[in-house]
């Protein structure tokens, strides 16, 4: 299993990450080895088992549909790095 | 009393209510300890006296009342010093997550556990180190520098719960809050010689812990004794509506007898965790304290787990899969660190490639690829599989044992750098403790001796979903007929 750099380059971009020439290469070896490793778990027959994806006994959480009081505006753009009014200010999102 | 921190949760508790110490003493001497050993260990990466004399003083009042008519119970927490692990929201103090990215989020609400430890009258101390979003086992990769390992500096005490696990064997606090996603909580308190529990997964809510794998996330706490974990463990957990997997189930009062015999349980033993590779003074240790149970009336029986094997794959696809979701709000709009840029879409590369450190960037490029269009079927789909064959193994084992005991970690605390070449390399540290995450089972940490070297050995127990009283119970009965658990690291 060895992962090529443009490989990485996706999984960058899908991840919204910037990364540097040397940490692509970096992570190009250390993935690559480190799914090499979870490859063992191909060997296990799972063609009857159910995946988990909650240890919890499955259960429906339903609650009343009736208005509560949430955190108040200015307390949610306390920590805004961009706020105008009471919306969050962020660069173009389009030329 | 010049000696005010070497009291245990227990001892500072009953010496508040009859009037020995106060608050404001018990948490000075508190702050006091901490500023002399900080330096050295590096246990917080904030600390709030101000706001803890505030909150001594307002316990202090509670208690003088309550002393002139001492009629009502008095919550058993009331004026304790304690710390919380930077990855919990506590309002108006800020939360890093051991993060550049969140380096100035002041979060204006608490964690449900912190609330219900606040509104219990605990006094805080400030925030402790931290792994960056508790990815990590060493608190190596916070991006304010590694803790130190109070048994031996130049160690690391685990992680990602390093902090607090530090700062109770530095007697800095009688106990302190962490959370366990693959072994965050036992790791350390194993390499730290104290007391560790992870409670059940929907046990204690997840509201306000900052989110890492959301399936395996919990909150725990860390102590000298399992004793002094009881009214920390019970004050936290319970139904809460803000976590939809938080269970609604009554929360068993914890009642321990000084009777420390264990007759009728049964201590499972799992071959699978004393594996080749093990540091043999771990090995030795832990079947020793095994014997101790049994000649205290326990059964010690072997029982198989034989999918342990898989857990650490599964869990380095499983978590970092969730993580690569959970961290994708870390994007420079809302809170944290926002880095300039022309477009949004560049600000959300930058924000995140500046924001985010090594080891959490390598997380996410895991979880990324793993669940990306292609490979969701071979990586994330077969572990969510061969978790299934892991719960399984842990169901089929507590039919025929009421809990298991294992080693904490394969080898005593390493050197701080030591295993930072080789990511892998400090995976394999979790291989004893990711099962008990991917199967939502409680466990408990607790110091069972020392290697040559004088560090602490630790051994875990694990029981059925929501039966932390069988761990409460054991670890107490242990630790009634031994004293690893008083000894502490010689600090000047």
């Amino acid at each position: 299993m060895s992962l090529t750099l443009s490989e990485v380059n996706h999984i960058a971009k899908l991840a919204r990450l910037d990364l540097s020439g040397e940490e692509k290469e970096q992570y190009r070896q250390q993935l690559s080895e480190i799914l090499e490793y979870a490859a063992r778990l191909q060997a296990v027959d799972t063609s009857s088992i159910p995946p988990t994806s909650s240890v919890l006994p499955p259960r429906s959480v339903l609650r009343e549909d009736v208005a509560t009081s949430s955190l108040d505006v200015n307390q949610i753009l306390s920590n805004a790095p961009d706020a105008a009014g009471n919306q969050f200010r962020v660069p173009p999102v389009m030329d | 009393m010049n000696s005010l921190h070497n009291l245990s949760l227990r001892q500072a508790a009953k010496a508040l209510r009859c009037g020995q110490v106060s608050s404001r003493e018990l948490t000075q001497a508190s702050l006091e300890r901490i500023e002399k050993l900080e330096p050295a260990l590096h246990a917080f990466i904030t600390l709030i006296p101000d706001l803890a004399l505030e909150q001594a003083d307002a316990a202090d009042k509670l208690l003088r009342t309550w002393r002139k008519d001492p009629q009502d119970d008095l919550p058993p927490l009331l004026g304790i010093p304690l710390a919380v692990k930077d990855l919990l929201a506590q309002a108006n103090v800020r939360c890093t997550c051991g993060s550049r990215v969140l380096e100035n989020f002041i979060p204006p609400y608490s964690a449900t556990s912190v609330e219900r430890l606040l509104n219990a009258g605990i006094v805080t101390v400030g925030k402790t180190n931290t792994d960056e979003f508790a990815m990590g086992s060493s608190t190596e990769s916070s991006a304010y520098g590694a803790t130190r390992n109070p048994w031996d500096t130049d160690r690391a005490p685990g992680g990602s719960s390093g902090g607090s696990a530090a700062a109770v064997a530095a007697r800095m606090v009688p106990a302190a809050i962490g959370t366990d996603t693959g072994g965050s909580v036992r790791q350390p308190a194993s390499f730290c010689g104290v007391t560790g529990l992870k409670p059940t997964y929907g046990r204690v809510s997840r509201y306000g812990l900052v989110a890492y794998g959301s399936s395996l996330d919990s909150v725990g706490a860390l102590a000298r004794t399992a004793e002094d974990i009881v009214p920390i463990f019970e004050q936290m957990a319970g139904y809460d509506p803000r976590d939809a997997t938080s269970m609604n189930l009554p929360v068993p009062q914890i009642t321990l007898t000084d009777n420390p015999d264990l007759t009728g349980l049964r201590v499972g033993v799992p071959a699978e965790y004393f594996i080749e590779g093990i540091q043999p003074e771990v090995e030795t240790a832990v079947r020793r304290a095994i014997t101790q149970l049994e000649s205290l009336g326990a059964k010690v029986m072997p029982v198989s787990l034989p999918y342990t094997e898989y857990a650490l794959p599964v869990y380095y696809l499983i978590a970092p899969a969730e993580a690569s979701a959970n961290l994708a709000r870390y994007d420079g709009v809302r809170f944290g660190v926002r880095q300039p840029a022309d477009s949004l879409l560049e600000m959300f590369h930058h924000t995140r490639g500046a924001g985010f450190g090594a080891e959490v960037k390598r997380r996410i490029m895991i979880g990324t690829y793993a669940l990306s269009a292609g490979y969701y079927d071979a990586y994330y789909g077969q572990a969510q599989k061969v978790r299934t064959l892991i719960k399984n193994d842990f169901e089929r084992a507590f039919e025929q044992v009421d809990v298991i005991a294992a080693p904490v970690a394969p080898t005593t605390a390493f050197r701080l750098g030591e295993h930072s070449g080789s990511p892998l390399e400090m995976y394999l540290q979790d291989v004893f403790t990711l099962p008990a995450n991917l199967a939502g089972v409680p466990g408990m940490a607790f110091p069972v001796g020392f290697d040559s070297q004088g560090l602490p050995v630790g051994m875990q127990l694990m029981g059925p979903h929501f039966r932390e009283e069988l761990l409460f119970r054991i670890t107490h009965a242990y630790q009634q007929v031994t004293g690893w658990h008083q000894q502490a690291p010689s600090l000047s």
